[in-house]
């Protein structure tokens, strides 16, 4: 796949995994899957946190991974947005700084109007000035979404970017991702454990357990046929 | 009062700091962040300055640095002067006594940074030296003015290493402790006294001054 975003890793150790997917622009593939299955990993692998013993990782065009050709492009050098469980704002810096961190590749003095355009766009126009900690929790999580576009990247990662705040904000913050996907060109792979998440999110899904992908496919498709009792057991859907 | 080992004190004092704090950031920064099976060997090692008494560690500096030793005649040979009982010398010495001093709050700093941080540093697009600087710099400020603290004050008051390397030598290796010792044994308690009390004013200031300002620090962080 010319564009988009095509993964394939494997390893034995420390923990097995095996996975292999491809992801088109402007597509939200969802990982599902209970603790400990391999999908954040498979996430952190995208985003050259972690190095699978073998795999071809490209996106875009760029080979990002190919062990075979040792290839293993560093984190920075991928332009992956990643939106991180815990935020990982930094905790120095306001809503604004913080967006602007990811802009460094822009000239100087463009930076700010980009950011707060970001932060527009997520609907915090009016918090910039505002350091995380004075941010309420989903505000947070908008502030990281905003960080992870700013670098125009060519692959949005999110790992359970609603598990941190309560049933209310999450529903607010699936609507907004709703209407956010719909303008995002490039294609998002979505780590989540809810299936409300996959249903109105994710246009295909991996089920994955043990660090294998049990099944994939079209959301409503799998939904709909799970393959076997196990998925449909991870699925919730028995 | 003996301006002169109050003031070789300072300079000690400073020039250690000086030299040694960026080091220790360097080193500090690899140990939190290394998986090395030998961290714990490493850490061992960086610790045992802190345990082991003055004067055994004094005893292998001397051994280490003297005429007979080979980076005693290498230092020597390049800058034509010893290394035992000159302020170099006891420069040196300061250094590797206040490794603990330095890199245990520096690591342990930029341990609570923790990997997220560098992590969505790195997803921004930041190297190495940007993300150092930008990011685990200003969190680990803290921690690196404590360890600040921390080697100054104590080369102010160390007294067995460098009476063993330095010995009391006025305007070259008398420090302002030793010129303490000097006045006890010269039963000027009066002047012991007030050296006593500058030691002590400084010292105190010296901490208090890094709790408030790792303390405002902290609060503007959240």
């Amino acid at each position: 796949m010319d564009k988009g975003l095509s993964i394939r890793v494997a390893q034995a150790a420390p923990f097995p995994l095996e996975a292999a997917f491809d992801v088109a622009p402007g597509e939200v593939m969802a990982l599902v899957g209970p603790s400990g299955s391999g999908k954040t990993t498979v996430l952190r692998s995208i985003a050259g946190f972690h190095k699978p013993q073998q795999g071809r990782i490209v996106c875009n065009g760029v080979t990002w991974l190919d062990s075979a050709a040792h290839v293993s492009l560093a984190p920075r050098e991928r332009r992956a947005g990643f939106v991180f469980q815990s935020y990982a704002l930094f905790p120095h810096m306001t809503a604004l700084e913080n967006v602007m961190e990811a802009l460094s590749d822009r000239p100087r003095g463009d930076r700010e109007e980009a950011a707060r355009s970001l932060l527009a766009r997520v609907h915090l126009g009016t918090h910039g000035e505002r350091r995380p900690a004075e941010l309420s929790g989903g505000e947070q999580q908008r502030v990281a979404v905003a960080r992870a576009l700013a670098r125009r990247p060519d692959v949005l990662l999110m790992d359970e970017p609603f598990s941190a705040v309560d049933r209310m904000t999450r529903r607010k913050l699936r609507q907004e991702l709703e209407e956010l996907r719909r303008e995002l060109p490039m294609p998002v792979v979505l780590v989540t454990h809810d299936l409300d998440d996959v249903r109105r999110l994710a246009d295909r899904l991996c089920v994955m357990h043990k660090g294998r992908i049990l099944q994939s496919g079209k959301t409503a498709e799998v939904l709909a046929n799970p393959a076997d009792q196990t998925i449909a057991d991870l699925l919730d859907i028995g | 009062m003996d301006w002169e080992a109050f003031a070789l004190s300072l300079r000690l004092g400073a020039l250690t700091v000086l030299l040694l704090i960026p080091l220790a950031i360097l080193a500090g920064r690899a140990l939190a962040v290394s998986r090395s099976r030998g961290k714990p060997a490493i850490e061992a090692l960086v610790m045992l300055p802190l345990v082991l008494p003055p004067t055994v560690l004094g005893f292998y500096l001397l051994s280490g640095f003297g005429a007979g030793s080979f980076a005693g005649r290498a230092f020597e040979a390049v800058f034509g002067t010893s290394l035992v009982f000159t302020f170099e010398g006891l420069l040196l010495a300061s250094l590797i006594v206040n490794i603990p001093f330095a890199m245990q709050p520096i690591q342990r700093a930029f341990e609570a940074v923790g990997p997220e941080l560098r992590e969505a540093s790195a997803s921004c697009g930041n190297g190495w030296w940007r993300s150092l600087w930008r990011i685990e710099l200003p969190l680990a400020w803290p921690g690196i003015l404590t360890g600040m603290a921390l080697t100054f004050a104590h080369t102010l008051g160390e007294f067995g290493v460098v009476l063993m390397v330095g010995g009391s030598i006025p305007g070259e290796t008398r420090t302002i402790s030793i010129a303490i010792y000097d006045r006890v044994q010269a039963f000027d308690d009066a002047a012991a006294g007030e050296m006593a009390a500058v030691l002590l004013v400084i010292s105190l200031a010296t901490i208090a001054l890094t709790f408030f300002l790792t303390q405002r620090i902290g609060r503007r962080h959240g």
